[in-house]
């Protein structure tokens, strides 16, 4: 065996959950929940198939070779396979742990490692340079620049899948959810703790129902901050007072499926301490993705030495919603705009986020949601819960399965006839953009955020107090 | 390793993309969904038509090459393990449903069709196939044909063996091979057919097969009888069939299987409940709603303390669900779980089960057992470690008292799993000397160089073997030793 393989055997022995392995009883029950197997139909390329390879590995069957660790890549991370499963494996645990130990003894490709270490290290985790970012970004839409560059052919420079990705980008301003909603005048009010952490507290509308910290989430503050606001409104309409923690950074979920766990610890640690100051009764999330790792913090932080801060991450996990679950309760019942008499006008199909679905087990209640509006005929996707392809930066590094992903899902968009795809993640929105790209079908169709489907849909008022 | 001549061969036959034997893809077929078992093979082939598996076929066995076809790899008698290596074909390229013959009530399909997607379709066109083994979401109706699946409704409907009609298949010299057709009545000879069905990969790749439909039953009803006392069920059971009643499922489940599929599914299954019976009937309205008054008269006769009628079909429908997940539910008691299938006549079931229970308490091994009361398939079930040598041989000990006991209440092996590795010691205590003289001449004529699946079927021990050793390449290197390693740690 050769000694990088050699070193990565060990550390997999070391670090992969025997017991969980051995759980694994081998039904097979997870196949057809997986992505990456309906469209290859290998079993390698299946949770029981992986799974079998770690314990190969573990057993010293096999070396964890350059295929090995291509296999555990072009898993999607979904965790469709984890409600398959009946024996109730934690296959999101095994392959964690499993691309945490390639992580930490081998280096990937040039390119892998430059996505990574941009996004993962370089962006995700600072908010200033987010900001910056969005900032150029705006400049880079306001100013012609986009328009120059897209007819000049510049963007013919770069892959096609990056062009493709360039043309879903939403139009952004540099501002996220604080800056939009004091420059749009509504109201709020700041506060400072006993241990000076800066709040900020926006009422309830009529009768509160309860507070909740809002997580405003990297990427969903820059690319999607009127998103986050139409959020902030609606939950503030069904009744809630909503916190923003000045002190909260990204969740950490993008280091976490990347294997970069000391990275994700430590964000998590300061968004635990950051909620935890501003003593609210949920957290709110509109990011599947997000939301799965904020609710498992739990585990994450599960071999913490300081008890303290493993209790409260119990504590933070189980305060963790989706805005759908507290918009359907404890939240107080929105008014449609429509009356009920009124005619379906719009065909909606909604695609599952994947973390949403299958590690937050919320699937209904986006749906309910939208059902209970008179205007809306909710018509449902058939695979709406098979990944759409973009699994965090999947759809940079595995182009080629999240292409093929991307385009039978928009064959089963089309055969809905529906005019927008409603989503509940950052992530898979851009991504069913693309795909809106990708076939062509920027005038028929448009994809958008459940809260900004919502808001346009039910009565908010926004006055004070 | 197969010689580079022979891998370019069989290369050349499907397409370098289609035949694989990287380290990742051998592993990725070294086992099936039986515990224990896991074995090498040397090389993987994805045949995309018959033309391809003939000339797959003719090259393994004009090089002796071991051939074991595999399905979704769902079994539980190991009977797609490699035990002495050779070459897995996989069949799901061959998925095709050809043809749903609406005239002759038959339908036509490649054997790689999966089993769950099969009962879509034709349950579209208003037709049924009954066999509905608890694997159907993945597995596939080659699988289901060559193991003789049986599934919920056998009391009623029968299994798998009572559905097909006719086959392709292709024979060890690699001769194409075809039986049967769209016929009720068919006297031509031996019954190739029936010889192909259960033959477990042993004879011939089963590649097309027409099988039977019925009209799909208009209405359908489910109810669940709970009982404090487990002969109460049993004798249930018993009192149903002797009052004339063949309810479309009958299936029984023992308290810590209730627990444990609850524990799953959660949907109010009464956990304290010493066992339940889920009886479903289906027909037209009023054939189902009088049975299902009079099997509400025959359970509160015989014992039940609680029953429950399903008031919609979804209800019904999350009833039988969790049931079909018991055995993978059980899974969550301890790391590995081992199920088996022994069966007898119907009116021996209150029998068997106290049986098992004495058995489990002799062995001192925890035995859950679940089954498809009606026809008297039981699926006693071990929850046990793999890592624990002493344990899972108290199991198997257990289990082959188990096989005794069915055997001696006029009982088989195995009711619908298949012989495969794990019941081949079993095999002469059910069909006699006579009858494995009579089923090896039937192999040796038909697979005269050994070459399709070997080591199923017929084994010399009479105890359960925990793990086989590749005999081919002991010495060689080390495979044999971590295969044993694999299996028994």
């Amino acid at each position: 065996m050769n000694s990088t393989h050699e070193k990565l055997a060990q550390s997999l022995k070391l670090t992969l959950d025997e017991d969980q392995l051995t759980n694994c009883m081998r039904c097979g029950f997870c196949q057809t929940a997986c992505p990456t197997f309906i469209e290859t139909g290998l079993e390698a390329a299946s949770p029981r198939g992986r799974i079998a390879l770690m314990k190969a590995v573990v057993d010293g069957l096999m070396e964890p070779d350059e295929s090995f660790r291509s296999q555990m890549d072009l898993c999607l991370g979904c965790r469709a396979c984890e409600p398959a499963c009946p024996s109730d494996v934690k296959y999101g645990q095994l392959i964690e742990q499993t691309r945490a130990a390639i992580a930490a003894e081998k280096p990937y490709s040039l390119p892998v490692r430059v996505v990574r270490k941009t996004f993962l290290q370089g962006i995700f985790p600072h908010r200033g340079r987010l900001k910056l970012i969005g900032k150029t970004l705006s400049f880079y839409q306001k100013s012609g620049l986009q328009k120059f560059a897209r007819s000049s052919g510049a963007m013919k420079l770069f892959p096609d899948h990056l062009q493709q990705l360039e043309k879903a980008l939403p139009d952004v301003t540099g501002d996220g959810l604080e800056e939009l909603w004091s420059k749009a005048g509504l109201p709020y009010r700041r506060e400072t703790t006993g241990s000076g952490s800066k709040l900020m507290v926006i009422p309830a509308s009529g009768a509160k129902v309860g507070r909740v910290g809002m997580f405003r989430g990297c990427i969903m503050d820059v690319m999607f901050a009127s998103t986050n606001v139409n959020t902030v409104r609606l939950l503030r309409q069904a009744g809630f007072e909503i916190v923003i923690p000045e002190e909260q950074v990204c969740c950490g979920a993008l280091h976490a499926h990347a294997g970069e766990m000391d990275d994700a610890k430590q964000l998590a640690g300061q968004n635990i301490w950051a909620f935890g100051e501003a003593n609210v009764d949920y957290i709110a999330s509109n990011a599947g993705g997000c939301g799965a790792l904020l609710k498992e913090y739990d585990h994450l932080m599960h071999a913490e030495q300081d008890k303290r801060l493993q209790l409260a991450a119990i504590r933070f996990a189980e305060q963790v919603k989706d805005i759908s679950e507290l918009l359907n309760s404890p939240g107080r019942p929105l008014t449609p705009i429509q009356a009920e008499s009124a005619n379906k006008t719009v065909k909606v199909t909604y695609q599952d986020s994947c973390h949403l679905r299958n590690v937050m087990r919320v699937q209904g209640e986006p749906r309910q949601l939208m059902q209970q509006l008179p205007g809306v005929d909710m018509c449902e996707l058939q695979g709406a819960e098979v990944c759409c392809g973009s699994a965090g930066i999947y759809n940079l590094t595995q182009t080629e399965m999240s292409t093929t992903l991307l385009d039978h899902k928009m064959e089963h968009v089309e055969a809905t006839g529906a005019e927008v795809i409603v989503t509940s993640n950052p992530g898979c929105l851009l991504q069913m953009k693309w795909g809106i790209e990708r076939a062509g079908k920027q005038r028929g169709i448009k994809a958008v955020h459940l809260a900004d489907f919502l808001a346009a849909q039910v009565r908010i008022e926004d006055v004070g107090e | 390793m197969l010689e580079t001549v022979i891998r370019e061969q069989l290369a050349a036959v499907v397409g370098g993309k289609w035949f694989k034997d990287d380290p990742e893809s051998l592993v990725s077929y070294s086992y099936d969904a039986t515990p224990l078992y896991q074995a090498m093979p040397d090389g993987v082939i994805f045949p995309g038509s018959t033309q391809e598996v003939s000339d797959i076929v003719k090259i393994c066995s004009k090089h002796r090459i071991s051939v074991i076809t595999r399905g979704a790899g769902s079994n539980l008698c190991g009977g797609t393990i490699p035990l002495q290596g050779g070459l897995i074909v996989v069949m799901t390229r061959m998925n095709k449903l050809l043809e749903i013959d609406a005239d002759n009530l038959t339908a036509t399909f490649q054997t790689g069709l999966n089993t769950k997607q099969f009962h879509l379709s034709v349950e579209r066109t208003g037709l049924f196939y009954p066999p509905d083994p608890s694997s159907m979401i993945i597995c596939t109706m080659g699988g289901n044909i060559a193991l003789g699946a049986g599934g919920l409704r056998g009391l009623k409907y029968g299994t798998t063996k009572d559905y097909v009609l006719g086959l392709e298949a292709v024979l060890p010299d690699g001769s194409i091979l075809r039986t049967g057709g769209k016929l009720v009545k068919d006297a031509a000879g031996y019954d190739l057919t029936r010889l192909l069905v259960g033959s477990g990969g042993t004879l011939a790749i089963l590649t097309e097969a027409t099988v039977k439909l019925i009209p799909k039953p208009s209405y359908r009803k489910a109810m669940v009888a709970v009982y404090d006392d487990l002969q109460a069920a049993a004798r249930t059971v018993s009192n149903i069939i002797a009052n004339h009643i063949f309810p479309c499922t009958l299936e029984f489940m023992d308290q810590p299987t209730l627990q444990v599929v609850e524990d799953f599914a959660k949907i109010g299954l009464p956990v304290h409940a010493k066992a339940m019976l889920a009886i479903e009937q289906d027909g037209s309205v009023e054939d189902v709603e009088r049975d299902l008054k009079k099997l509400e008269e025959i359970c509160l006769a015989s014992g039940a303390v609680q029953l429950n009628i399903a008031k919609t079909p979804e209800e019904g429908a999350k009833v039988m669900e969790a049931r079909r997940s018991a055995l993978a539910a059980l899974s969550r008691l301890r790391p590995t779980t081992i199920l088996e299938d022994a069966t007898v006549p119907r009116s021996k079931i209150a029998d068997m089960v106290l049986e098992v229970q004495r058995i489990a308490q002799k062995y001192d091994v925890q035995i859950c057992t679940f089954g498809h009361a009606g026809d008297g398939n039981l699926h006693p079930t071990a929850m046990t470690d793999a890592r624990d040598p002493e344990e899972i041989h108290r199991v198997e000990e257990a289990f082959a008292e188990i096989f005794e006991a069915a055997i001696a209440m006029g009982g088989t092996i195995t009711g619908e799993h298949g012989v495969g590795i794990v019941k081949a010691p079993y095999l002469e205590w059910k069909v006699g000397e006579a009858g494995i003289r009579m089923m090896k001449s039937i192999k040796d004529a038909i697979d005269p160089h050994q070459i399709m699946n070997p080591g199923k079927l017929f084994a010399e021990t009479r105890k359960r073997i925990v793990f086989q050793e590749r005999t081919e390449q002991a010495g060689r290197d080390s495979a044999s030793d971590q295969d044993r390693k694999i299996e028994t740690s």
